[in-house]
């Protein structure tokens, strides 16, 4: 045998075996289960072709926020959970309209008996602002130390209280 | 604007992985073949005479392994079977590689391959058996201190049957007629199903009852009991039988189900320094073990002098198997033209991965022992997925009762610990070992086809409607 033969033979042999092993953990990757995380807007959409009809809705007010982004240094971009049963729970702020309260389809579902089911939500202004609106909630909605009463924009930084939740937008 | 950023959490069971793993299977089954051609054509220049019918004996084995499995085990976990396939294939073609050898012939090392081939064709027998036998692994629980008993005879049983002349130090085989069988290896998975047994009973007296001390919880001293008695059993074994090896499986496999049952390190740390403290005292004064620490610190010093050589120093096993993996650097010398047969005894059992070292290189190594790795990845993927307590300790014991010999015999030798008698999984020349690790493998995928298992759909409920979004 031709010492060519051989050696191709050799380099050959080494690369099948790694691709076996290769080949092996693609399987384990595509092996994972538990549990799916379904997002509901996409669901919904599954049984359209294209994107969704909401998307391109959302998509302005994302541009918008990052356009404003841009302008402003200061815009938040994460919702921080700091007091409470949630605490440590980290929403990225994309344009979307958070809502929280007791209701299990909240954006972020609140544990807390003083808590009302639709309670409070947060979304972007056209301007790119994040307001923070009280939904009618039996005990309130405080930013500092203050109950809301009207929609009113978020500084960073600042503690929204809502039953013994505490939130603040950060950068 | 709608609450669009909801998610919904919903448990997903496993697909049936069957077709993948038959498609991996082919793959396994193709790679030892092209292993033998490349054997043969670089001893001889011709494919080897025998390759059709090693290819379609190989192919046979897997397919009636993977038939089993589909019906008995529909669920399983897709890449314990054709990783093992493929390993019990490469060592059926390395243990034929070394019967070209005219050297090994000589000095007595005959035709293996056959042999080899017939209890590779039993340890499918036996994987099968499992399968269909087998119709829940929790039945096992049932047996906790039969196994025990058993476990413990087995592993006492060499101690006491008359030695042969060529044991070779360690006496773990028992012979019966022209065959000799290691007790040890079956041992193997016994005492993995007692501790699991044991341990899923005791772990909260074990975990809970225990005063904190300097950052480690110490147990009380009645629950010492069970470890100080496994300990006492490994140092007999390593006094009597003065294997090595199987005495550090043995306590190591229950140092781990320890920690894994209770969680507390303090365990790790108790396992290590009884582990040493009694390797050191035995070897104080049992020749045979201060052999094999010589060999491990000075092997080279067998091609000293006589009169220079270290005492107990007898055979150049260790420093060939080095050269070996030396000779073969990164890429390896190629199949059939490496010279592991230097190593002489035992070549083609313990000393298998030298071979694989010296005629695959570094690169064909790391691959092996990726797929040593792979294998234990997924019995312990297995054990995070298995629902009931008894059957993740089985799971976790018989995967790091498999890492451990892999890291026994690997480490031995690279020289990395002090040598043992040990076979290396699937790879090496061994009746027992085969049989015991073809049906370790049956008993995981059991354990993982009953964890995958979707669970039975909940009846329907006359509210099942999905909460529908509020648009807001």
């Amino acid at each position: 045998m031709s010492e060519l033969t051989l050696t191709v033979m050799r380099l050959g042999f080494l690369a099948v075996l790694w691709l076996f092993v290769i080949v092996a953990v693609q399987v384990i990757r595509s092996d994972l289960f538990g549990t799916r995380v379904t997002q509901r807007s996409t669901r919904r959409a599954a049984t359209q072709d294209r994107p969704p009809a909401r998307q391109p809705a959302q998509q302005p007010p994302r541009q918008q926020n990052r356009s404003a982004g841009r302008q402003r240094r200061g815009a938040p971009t994460k919702l921080v959970v700091t007091e409470g049963s949630l605490t440590g729970t980290v929403v990225t702020l994309q344009g979307q309209t958070i809502t929280l309260g007791r209701a299990h389809d909240s954006t972020i579902v609140l544990d807390d008996d003083y808590a009302s089911s639709r309670h409070a939500r947060i979304y972007p202004d056209r301007d790119g602002r994040w307001i923070v609106e009280d939904l009618g909630s039996t005990n309130g909605t405080f930013m500092d130390r203050s109950r809301l009463t009207t929609p009113t924009p978020i500084p960073l930084g600042v503690p929204i209280r809502i039953g013994k939740t505490v939130i603040e937008l950060r950068k | 604007m709608s609450s669009s950023n909801t998610t919904t959490i919903t448990p997903q069971g496993a697909p049936n992985r069957r077709n993948t793993e038959l498609v991996l299977l082919a793959f396994a089954v193709l790679v030892p073949v092209f292993a033998y051609a490349n054997v043969g054509l670089a001893i001889d220049g011709s494919l080897p005479a025998g390759m059709l019918g090693y290819g379609l004996g190989l192919g046979a084995m897997a397919l009636v392994a993977h038939l089993v499995v589909r019906k008995f085990a529909p669920y399983a976990d897709p890449i314990l079977l054709p990783i093992a396939t493929l390993l019990n294939g490469l060592g059926l073609v390395l243990i034929w590689r070394l019967d070209q050898s005219k050297y090994l012939a000589r000095l007595g090392q005959g035709e293996g391959t056959s042999n080899q081939l017939m209890w590779s064709c039993l340890g499918i027998a036996f994987f099968v058996g499992v399968l269909v036998l087998l119709k829940d692994h929790r039945i096992l629980q049932r047996y906790t201190y039969i196994s025990m008993v058993v476990a413990l005879i087995l592993l006492a049983a060499p101690a006491f049957f008359p030695a042969r002349a060529q044991s070779f130090g360690a006496k773990i085989w028992i012979y019966i007629g022209p065959f000799s069988i290691q007790p040890g290896e079956f041992a193997k998975i016994i005492i993995a199903i007692f501790f699991a047994g044991y341990l899923m009973v005791k772990r909260d007296a074990l975990a809970l009852a225990s005063r904190r001390f300097m950052g480690l919880y110490l147990p009380r001293g009645r629950d010492l009991g069970p470890i100080l008695a496994v300990w006492a059993l490994s140092i007999l074994i390593l006094v009597f039988e003065t294997d090595l090896g199987t005495s550090l499986l043995f306590f190591g496999l229950f140092v781990v189900m320890l920690y894994v049952a209770t969680e507390r390190t303090s365990w790790i740390v108790f396992g290590l320094l009884m582990s040493a403290a009694g390797a050191a005292f035995v070897a104080s004064f049992e020749p045979h073990v201060q052999q094999r620490i010589t060999a491990w610190l000075h092997p080279m010093d067998i091609f000293l002098p006589e009169d220079q050589r270290p005492a107990g120093l007898i055979s150049d096993q260790s420093a060939q198997s080095l050269f070996s993996f030396g000779s073969g650097g990164v890429l390896g010398s190629g199949l059939g033209q490496g010279h592991s047969e230097l190593i002489g005894f035992a070549a083609k059992s313990d000393f298998i991965l030298a071979t694989v070292g010296e005629e695959l290189g570094l690169a064909g190594m790391m691959a092996v022992l990726l797929l040593y790795a792979l294998l234990v990845q997924r019995g312990m993927r297995t054990a995070l997925a298995a629902r009931d307590p008894f059957g993740k300790l089985l799971a976790v014991g018989l995967s790091s009762a498999f890492a451990l010999q892999v890291f026994i015999v690997a480490g031995g030798v690279m020289n990395l610990i002090p040598l043992t008698g040990m076979t290396m999984p699937f790879l090496a020349q061994g009746g027992s070992s085969v049989i015991t690790n073809w049906s370790l493998v049956a008993i995981l995928l059991k354990i993982s086809d009953t964890a995958r298992r979707p669970a039975p759909a909940p009846a329907p409920t006359t509210d099942a409607e999905p909460t529908q979004v509020v648009r807001l």
